[in-house]
């Protein structure tokens, strides 16, 4: 892995490094259950994260979605193909915040520095720099018990920043919280994502969300999950979900992915 | 490769005409304004929990206690006035303070509690030992817990005091009886509240733990056993209690000069001579260390945990 820092600025995704993706999913299915019995989850899924690109993965329920994260993750592995991430083991975050309720906030981001290797001399200033990354500087010492929704999920993102991996997979981390706070974590994740060289994988079923987010947002069909369609979305950021191009595309978008679920009506 | 188009691009390059509907702020001023909704964002959803000043705490905790046993000593002492039973087979709180103080001023009385305490510390703190070594080897092995976790839940619903006959055997009136006992009774307890602990775990936090790298030993340590620690409390608080309850009746019955005298042979002095002043102030006791033990030691530490993970109501 290379020692880019998070903070460093914008560069063309050639400078990267000589790997020309951060992430490559290549012709991967999975099933699950016994032989015979088998449930095919994912079905010859082939996708490439560029360095610094921002993916969003958008399909209904039964599409695979989080199968494919874990599989991206590594906490699962493939029953076909193969998944590449040239930028070490990616960093996850959830629906929920999963932050350790044992642990303040900042000792959160300390143990994922620890369990990385950063020395223990340096590991407070790296917890305090990313919380300030995240606009939590006053958290350090709080219980995860004492924070908002919002909050709890920048630490984790913050948490996830903590991996310095040059991948960030997200499993719909913005579902369970309200309109107003998720809206400004958009603007949140989108600012991250531009001050830092990460690449994003992102899964939602919320096509707004997908569009207001993205450079490219790939539909998933569902059982099997397979790829449906692809849009580059060339919207310049920063973006609004209330934007009229943003509503626009995503009036597109809705449309593809009512008529695959359509099909799953028909027999 | 599917996209083209740097962040750099993105981020600076001018707007084109889709999104001309609304009007583009530098990314300096929108980074502002972001700044400032956040904070008031988190100040509107931050709740300040004012903690109550501390002499009202202890006010509030102690005086319903108190009237309680103010009333049952009320009680008994009007039973004891209007003579339900002869007075040698119910006397007064009075005389149950009067026997509890010759014993004091024959300066003999700390000797016994220290005696049974010491006893009671040892063979809890060797439970834990025992307990959890075995709690974890249940937890996380598969055969192990298929083979012996009925058993060890069976055992916490068997009454310690069955195994005194059987250590008598093994280790004759000794020291080693007692502990026996001590640890046949607590063992199982300590060991299944851990179980329960690691049981309980979210998955969640496993997962958490092993994307930011926390597997194998590492993951033991940073996760399991944090994760586990309020079922762990539980166990241990437990199995002191049984502890305390077993060593009383190994005490009762193992009696012999050259040990040392306990609470539990005080007792069964006092029976010998029937003298119920005597076994009454005895039993005080036991029942005073045994609370004061879960109060000065077990409350502190779980409510400090409980409160720090905010799994504490405040009412």
């Amino acid at each position: 892995m290379t020692t880019t820092t998070l903070t460093k600025q914008p560069a063309p995704a050639a400078s990267a490094g000589t790997v020309p993706y951060a992430a490559r999913i290549d012709h991967v299915s999975k099933s699950f259950g016994r032989p015979g019995a088998q449930q095919h989850v994912l079905d010859d899924i082939s996708i490439d994260v560029a360095p610094g690109e921002f993916v969003c993965l958008l399909g209904a329920s039964g599409c695979g979605k989080s199968t494919l994260l874990n599989l991206v993750a590594g906490l699962d592995a493939p029953s076909a193909g193969s998944i590449e991430t040239p930028g070490g083991r990616p960093a996850l975050m959830f629906q929920e915040h999963a932050l350790f309720p044992w642990l303040t906030a900042g000792r959160n981001i300390e143990l994922a520095l620890r369990l990385r290797g950063v020395p223990r001399a340096e590991r407070r200033a790296e917890a305090e720099r990313l919380l300030e990354l995240v606009r939590l500087g006053g958290a350090y010492g709080k219980r995860v018990h004492e924070l908002s929704g919002g909050m709890r999920q920048r630490v984790a993102m913050a948490r996830a920043l903590a991996q310095d991996s040059q991948l960030l997979l997200m499993d719909e981390p913005f579902a369970a919280l309200d309109a107003i706070t998720r809206d400004v974590l958009h603007d949140e994740l989108t600012r991250i994502w531009r001050e830092t060289d990460l690449s994003v994988l992102f899964v939602t079923h919320n096509v707004r969300e997908a569009v207001r987010l993205a450079q490219r947002v790939v539909l998933l069909s569902s059982r099997p999950g397979r790829i449906a369609r692809e849009w580059q979305v060339d919207i310049p950021q920063p973006r609004r979900i209330e934007d009229a191009a943003v509503a626009d595309l995503s009036v597109e978008i809705t449309e593809q992915l009512r008529g695959e679920i359509r099909r799953h009506g028909q027999h | 490769m599917a996209s083209t188009e740097t962040k750099a691009q993105s981020a600076a390059g001018p707007a084109d005409d889709a999104a001309g509907a609304t009007t583009v702020a530098t990314p300096d001023d929108a980074s502002g304004d972001l700044a400032g909704l956040e904070a008031g964002l988190d100040a509107l959803e931050s709740t300040v929990v004012a903690r109550q000043p501390w002499l009202r705490t202890v006010a509030s905790k102690t005086f319903p206690p108190l009237i309680a046993i103010a009333i049952v000593l009320g009680l008994w002492q009007l039973a004891y006035h209007f003579q339900v039973k002869p007075h040698y087979l119910l006397p007064s709180p009075v005389d149950v303070a009067r026997s509890l103080q010759e014993k004091w001023l024959e300066g003999t009385l700390l000797g016994y509690v220290w005696t049974s305490i010491s006893r009671g510390g040892l063979g809890f703190l060797a439970s834990v030992a025992l307990g959890t070594v075995l709690g974890l080897i249940v937890a996380r092995v598969k055969a192990v817990r298929s083979a012996i976790g009925p058993i060890l839940s069976g055992l916490q619903s068997l009454p310690s005091v069955a195994w005194v006959p059987a250590a008598i055997i093994w280790f004759g009136l000794s020291d080693a009886t007692i502990y026996a006992v001590v640890l046949l009774g607590a063992v199982p307890s300590i060991a299944n509240g851990l179980v329960a602990g690691v049981d309980q775990i979210s998955p969640l936090y496993l997962r958490a733990g092993r994307t930011i790298g926390a597997t194998g030993l590492a993951g033991v340590r940073f996760v399991l056993l944090p994760a586990a620690l309020p079922g762990y409390i539980a166990g241990l608080k437990q199995g002191w209690a049984f502890s305390w309850r077993s060593l009383m009746a190994a005490e009762l019955i193992v009696n012999a000069p050259d040990l040392g005298t306990g609470l539990g042979q005080l007792l069964e002095q006092g029976r010998e001579i029937g003298d119920l002043s005597w076994v009454l102030s005895a039993i005080l006791l036991i029942l005073i260390v045994g609370i004061g033990i879960e109060l000065l030691i077990f409350a502190p530490i779980e409510r400090r945990v409980l409160r720090s993970r905010g799994l504490l109501v405040k009412s």
